[in-house]
Order: C-alpha cells, then structure tokens, then sequence
C-alpha cells in the first residue's frame, strides 16, 4: 500500500499518567504485550511513541519487541486513527457481491484512500478481509457497528446515520 | 452459587427443565441477536415486543418475555423471531410488525402471511424452521442450542445439556476420554483433519510439567464464519468440550485465539467464562472433583497467518505471530514450549456430545473416515445464505440446490469455492461429490474451516484467483522468501492476465511457480497458497488461455477485456440495463430491443447483472492487429 498522507496529532501531554491505570491493571509478563498495546489504541486511537517506552519498561522487555509487535499487528498503528473507523469488508462472498465498488463510493465521498483517515479526524477508512456476516454481503462496519447489503447508493446513508452516533 | 459435585449440577438440571415446563403455554419470542440480525436491527424489534407487552398491561417475564438468542445461521432473512408456543418462524422483522405479531399470533395464534418465509422456487410459505427446506435437510447437532439460548445466561444453555458430558467425563480416567475421542474418530474441524484423539494422546504422553489447551478461534478465511457463530451463540459448548480435554490431557490451564474482528465473540466467552466460574464449573475445584482448570480470552491482532498453530502461540505468547519450522510437533512443544493441544473452536464443540452419548453415536454419522457433521458457511451466489450443518459425506448437489435453493437469479451454477485461500474451486461435475475431507483433498480442493462459496457464470474464474493471491500476498508474514517473494510474482502475472496484459505462457509460469512454492514454503499458509491458482488451471483451463492469448474474459467480470452485446432475440426491452448503466451506454426505446454504445461503455459489467432475462452477454473484442 503506498504511504498515505497522515495528519499529525499532538503527543497527549500527561502519557505517563494517562497511561497509569492501563499499566497498573497489566500484569509485568511479556505476554501481555499484546492486550496491552490493544488497550492503548483503544484509548488514543494509536500508539503514542512514548506509550511503545512505557510499555516496554513494564513488561520488561526490549523497546525493539514492542516496535515489532507494533508493527505487525493490523489492528494496531502508529499514526492516529479517527474517530471512526470504517471497516469495508473484502471478503470473497463480499467481493462476488459488489464490495469493490461500495469502496470506492465511500473512498470518494470521504475524500481519502483506504487506510487513510480524513483531515477532521473523523472518519478512517479501512478494508478488512471478512467480518463473518457473510449473508450480509457486501458488509461494512463502523467501529462495531454492522450494516449489511452496503450499496454505493447507500453510502451517504450511513454516514448520516453515523453523523448521529457518538464516537465510539 | 457453586455447584458442589456433579450431582447438584443435575438437579440444578432438572429444576430448570422444571420451571421451563411450567411456562411452556406461556407466551414468548426469541429474538436473534447473531452479528447478523443485530445488524439488520434485531435489538430495536426485542425491545418493541417488550414495549408492546408493557403497553398491553403484561408482566415481564412473567406474562410474556422476549429472549434473546444467538445465531440462528439463517443471517440472510434477518431478523429472525420465532414465536412460543408453537415455533412460528418470522423473517425480515422490523419493530413497526410488532403490533400486529402480539395482535395476529401471540394473542389469537393467527399466522401474519406476509412475515412468513417463502421458499424462493415454489413460493411456498413455511410456518416453522422445521419447514423450511433450509432447516429441514440439517442435522443440527453442534449448532444444536445456537438459536435457542441465550448465550449470556448459562442457565439456558445448562436446561438444554450443557455440561453433562462435562461431568460424565470427570468419572472417567483422563486416559479413557482421549480413547472415546480417538475411538469416534473425531478430525479437527479448522482444515487439516488431522485426527482428534491422536493429538490429545500426543499431548498426554509427553513429558513436561505445564500442558496447555487453546482453542483456535482466529477464523480468517473470508467466507467463513461458523466459529463466530458458535462462540457468540453457544460458548459454553466451547467452554465445556475445552474443560473436558484439559481433563483428558492434564492441562490446568487454557486460552480461546479469538479473532480482533469478532467483538460479540469476545464478550460472550468471556461472560460465559464468568458464569461458569461462578457455578463452579470452571476454575478451582471443579464440580468438587478436585480437578483445577482456567480459561482466558486472547483477542487476535488482526493477522490471518494467527491461524497457523505455532504462529497463534507466538501471538499468545506476546510476539508477532510468525510461524516456526514444525520439527517438533506442538502437542510436545507447543506454548511456552510445553505439550499443548490446540484445536478448532468447533472441534471443542464436538467433545461434550462424543464424550456424552459414547463414540459409537458420533460415528453413525458422516462417513467411515470422517464421521459426524460438519458446518459449513453457504454464501456468494446462492439464494438461502448461512450456516449449514450436515453430516459429512453429503453431497454438493443437496447442499447447493435444497439447502441453499439453488443459484441467485436461477442462474447457471459455475463452481464452488472450497477452503477459503487454501481451497481451490470445483466444478458442476463435482456437484455429486460426496463432501468430506479426503474427497474434496482428491478433487484438487479443501475441506478448509468449511466456506462453501458458491459461483454463477459471472464470476472469472482468473479474477477470483487474483482475488485470493492479493489476499495472502498482503497477509503473509514475510518470514519466508518463497511465500514472500512468490507470492508477490503470482500476483503480477495475474494482474497482468486480469488486465488484458497477459502474455502467452502465463499460465505455465504460474503453475511452475505455484508448484514451486506449494514445496518450499515454510508453514501451512505458504504451502497452500498458491492452490487457487492452480485449482482455475487444472478444472478451467480454456479460462486461463483465454485471458493469456485473446484478452477475453468470458465471465464479464475483468475491465476492458469483453463487450456486453444484447441478444435481440431475448431482449424485451425493460430498461433494467439503462438503469443499472452508470454512463449512458445504453441506447435504445421501451419495448424494443436495447444495443450498447462501445464509444461510451466502460465495462464495468452493470448491465450484465441487472438483466433478468440474461439477454446480455459478454463478447470478444476485435483485437488489432
């Protein structure tokens, strides 16, 4: 995937004693590397360079195993993520139903590329490789939110819909 | 409140089945609550019954209750809502129906018509699951609670049998359950079919002072979701086959791999895990037998190759999930180098009843070498979309045309989709096919985790490999240089073949590589990735040398490689097509047959698909010279 453009965002000021209490409950074993890393993305939406220091430190174990970990998993990143994420499923079922052009509808109407998030913040787009609802295709899903039998038509739909939800 | 022994879990039983007796007249729904029917709003219409009940001066749930209940696996005909007494099945519910099911059925036991389900070919309406040829042809043993309990309360689950098997197999020496699982054969239901009980006896065997047991719930391959079903609809079978084979192996400790994308698997294991504990089913002293067992969620990092065995332990373990070379089988060094038994999620699933009703039960199903049933994940062009349990052995055919009513729009049947990125696609002569894990291995395919994904004649056959090449050359790990670097070759050659780029000989470099990597990759992804590609060459050849040498795609499905041409003789001239054409392509007046502007056509296929009467048909484009 080529590089996309990210929009920076400040470091939160106070890490170390926003980080506190997601440490304080995580067991000193490396184990829990991983389930920690997901606790800090689902807090600021990614992982602050200096949460990848703290984690370390915790749990005991080379920076460089925390970066790798990092890295690896797709549900975690080192770029801030919007508020949403908006999940378009590829999966086959979905892709025989049309999941390609539900995309690029909604690649369009954001203005960004997939795996890119928009200016505001808001919104990043994403593709995943099957959701499991495959009677449902083609599938998206906003942060757990599912809707099913996405069309392009149906596009401006959701995000109005989603205008009216919360974050989260 | 803890269940002190075995037998306080039966009278714990029997209350229930009790109380639930007393209450059978009474009035009540379950509502599906599957990712499914949830998403198509299924928590609006649980709560318009209960307001309807409330405004109707009812007492919850006293009166009348509205239940919530895991996956029914009918997902396509969300919400689904069946009605007590009497099993009345209503599909597609929304909350404005309500007023009108309490009114009609719940109070006069009157039939709303136009709620009920109708079979897409005879237009027949069917009054309860049972009749609806879907339902009918199954045999759901597995899935048997999903869709009648709620899967948040262990009661429900414990009403229907849950854990009885758990508590026969504490009365039994460890060795003599892994000898019933051997004995019926069971194979693990994830793909490989590797047999169940050799694992655990593997795992029993070798020393070491820690065991582990994990469940592998990371089901990546898109097509699949009968793993997510069972955790969200019935964890506590999940729950009590892993309890029974720590029993039988020796593990005091167990972990459940579920995938980051499951969400509403993760809470419903991990409350059904509370509750257990809670019940003394699970934990320390189980059932008062002294036997110690813990169980833990692991949500998955979004990594299909987190599938593999020994790269889902990296990925417990707290590493990225790359796999290791597998010298040393992991049942004798697995997790933290201990004897570890990892099996599939619906594997697990399989254990209470083998272990309650005796080997010789299990084995009266399926076929000689693969007893019992299996699920399956029916999707793509088929009319009746789910989940699917049949006793192995069953034929395509019957799984295709009566369980799934056949192909969208009574199209042409192409092929069907086996064993997600793994498989390979078989074709109509297969349709007689008995399906079990060494029939679909011999035919050039897989059993897989069990996706059926079925195909019309406008699919390509060299695009849907592209497809699966794209989706393993992004998700494989990078470890090892054939899957790495072939992959990525594969892929351009199909780019190339799905673009009108394609060279004579492609399809010979292709099986070349393919073969090549099939041979030196290191773990299972590699090995069977390039079965897609191969699977179009051996059983669509003429396909691949169409792309290769005239730039045709015959499905219609590859840009820039066909024309849509009408038929005039089919052609009514409805405008469907008109409608469907994104660029005005389409010329022509009401009732009079239609033709395409190739000036302004750009291929996208539209048309192909909106036409009922199939009078459009891709056609060859003249090449120059």
């Amino acid at each position: 995937m080529d590089p996309v453009a990210v929009p920076t965002a400040e470091a939160p000021e106070n890490l170390a004693s926003d980080l506190e209490d997601l440490l304080r409950s995580t067991p000193r074993h490396p184990r829990f590397l991983l389930p920690l890393l997901q606790d800090i993305q689902c807090r600021f939406r990614y992982l602050p360079r200096d949460a990848l220091r703290f984690a370390a430190g915790h749990l005991g174990i080379p920076e460089s195993r925390v970066y790798a970990v990092a890295t690896f998993y797709k549900a975690l990143s080192l770029t801030p993520r919007g508020e949403k994420t908006i999940k378009v499923c590829l999966g086959t079922a979905c892709h025989l139903r049309g999941a390609g052009s539900v995309l690029d509808a909604l690649s369009r109407t954001l203005g960004v590329q997939p795996g890119g998030t928009t200016e505001d913040l808001r919104f990043t787009l994403e593709t995943v490789n099957c959701l499991g609802a495959c009677a449902l295709a083609p599938v998206v899903t906003v942060n757990d939110r599912v809707y099913g039998q996405m069309s392009p038509g149906r596009v401006a739909d959701l995000l109005e819909e989603e205008a009216g939800h919360e974050a989260g | 409140m803890r269940l002190a022994n075995p037998k306080a879990l039966e009278e714990w039983r029997a209350r229930l089945e009790e109380a639930a007796a007393a209450c059978a007249h009474l009035p009540k729904v379950r509502v599906c609550a599957g990712t499914g029917c949830l998403a198509n709003g299924s928590a609006k219409v649980r709560a318009a019954f209960e307001a309807e009940a409330c405004a109707r001066g009812m007492t919850l749930p006293v009166d009348f209750a509205a239940e919530t209940t895991g996956c029914h696996g009918f997902c396509e005909r969300g919400p689904l809502v069946v009605i007590e007494p009497g099993g009345i099945l209503y599909e597609k519910v929304k909350p404005g129906d309500v007023p009108e099911i309490f009114e009609k059925t719940i109070l006069r036991g009157e039939i709303v018509a136009r709620l009920q389900y109708r079979d897409p070919n005879t237009k027949k309406p069917a009054r309860t699951p049972g009749e609806i040829p879907f339902y009918a042809r199954q045999h759901r043993l597995v899935l048997g609670r999903c869709g009648e309990v709620d899967p948040f309360e262990i009661a429900d689950a414990v009403r229907l049998g849950a854990y009885a098997g758990l508590a026969k197999a504490l009365d039994m020496p460890p060795g003599e359950i892994v000898g019933m699982v051997r004995e019926s054969g069971l194979r693990g239901r994830g793909g490989g079919g590797f047999p169940t009980g050799a694992k655990w006896e593997s795992a029993r065997k070798a020393p070491g002072r820690h065991r582990f047991v994990l469940a592998n719930g990371d089901e990546g391959d898109p097509g699949a979701f009968m793993d997510r079903s069972l955790m969200e609809g019935d964890p506590h079978s999940v729950l009590e086959g892993m309890i029974i084979g720590a029993r039988a192996i020796g593990a005091r400790k167990g972990f459940i791999y579920v995938r980051a994308e499951y969400p509403l698997a993760v809470k419903a294991l991990q409350e059904a895990i509370r509750q257990a504990k809670e019940r003394g089913l699970l934990g320390r002293d189980i059932l008062g037998t002294g036997f110690d067992f813990d169980l833990e969620v692991c949500r998955g990092g979004g990594a299909f190759v987190c599938g593999e065995s020994s790269a889902l332990m990296a990925s417990i373990e707290g590493r990225a999930g790359e796999p290791r070379v597998k010298y040393i089988r992991s049942t004798e060094r697995g997790l933290w180098n201990c004897p570890t038994v990892l099996n599939n999620v619906e594997t697990w699933a399989n254990v209470p009843r083998i272990v309650l009703d005796g080997p010789g039960r299990f084995r009266s199903m399926g076929t000689e070498k693969s007893p019992g049933t299996k699920i399956f994940s029916l999707v793509g062009k088929v009319k009746n979309s789910g989940l699917v349990e049949i006793p192995m052995g069953t034929t395509l055919r019957t799984m295709i045309e009566d369980i799934g009513g056949g192909v969208l729009k009574n199209r042409r049947f192409k092929a069907v989709q086996t064993g997600g990125p793994s498989g390979g696609c078989l074709p109509g002569k297969f349709l007689d096919l008995a399906v079990d894990f060494d029939a679909l291995t011999t035919s050039g395919s897989m059993m897989g985790s069990g996706g059926m994904i079925v195909m019309d004649e406008r699919t390509c056959m060299v695009d849907l490999a592209r497809y699966f090449i794209d989706f393993l050359a992004e998700e494989s790990c990078g470890k090892c240089t054939p899957c790495r670097e072939g992959l990525k070759a594969l892929q351009r050659i199909l780019h190339g073949l799905c673009s009108g780029r394609g060279e004579p000989g492609d399809g010979e470099r292709l099986r070349a590589l393919g073969e090549a990597l099939a041979e030196t990759a290191l773990c299972g992804l590699g090995q069977t990735a390039p079965n897609p590609v191969l699977s179009a060459l051996r059983h669509f050849p003429e396909e691949v040398a169409e792309h290769e040498n005239e730039h045709f795609c015959r499905a219609g499905a590859c840009k820039g490689m066909y024309w849509p041409l009408v038929d005039p003789s089919k052609c009514v001239g409805c405008g469907a097509c008109g409608k469907a054409c994104g660029t005005g392509a389409i010329k022509g007046a009401p009732r009079i047959p239609h033709v395409v502007d190739r000036q302004a056509c750009i291929t996208c296929g539209a048309c192909l698909e909106a036409c009922p009467f199939s009078a459009i048909s891709p056609v060859r484009r003249e090449r120059p010279a």
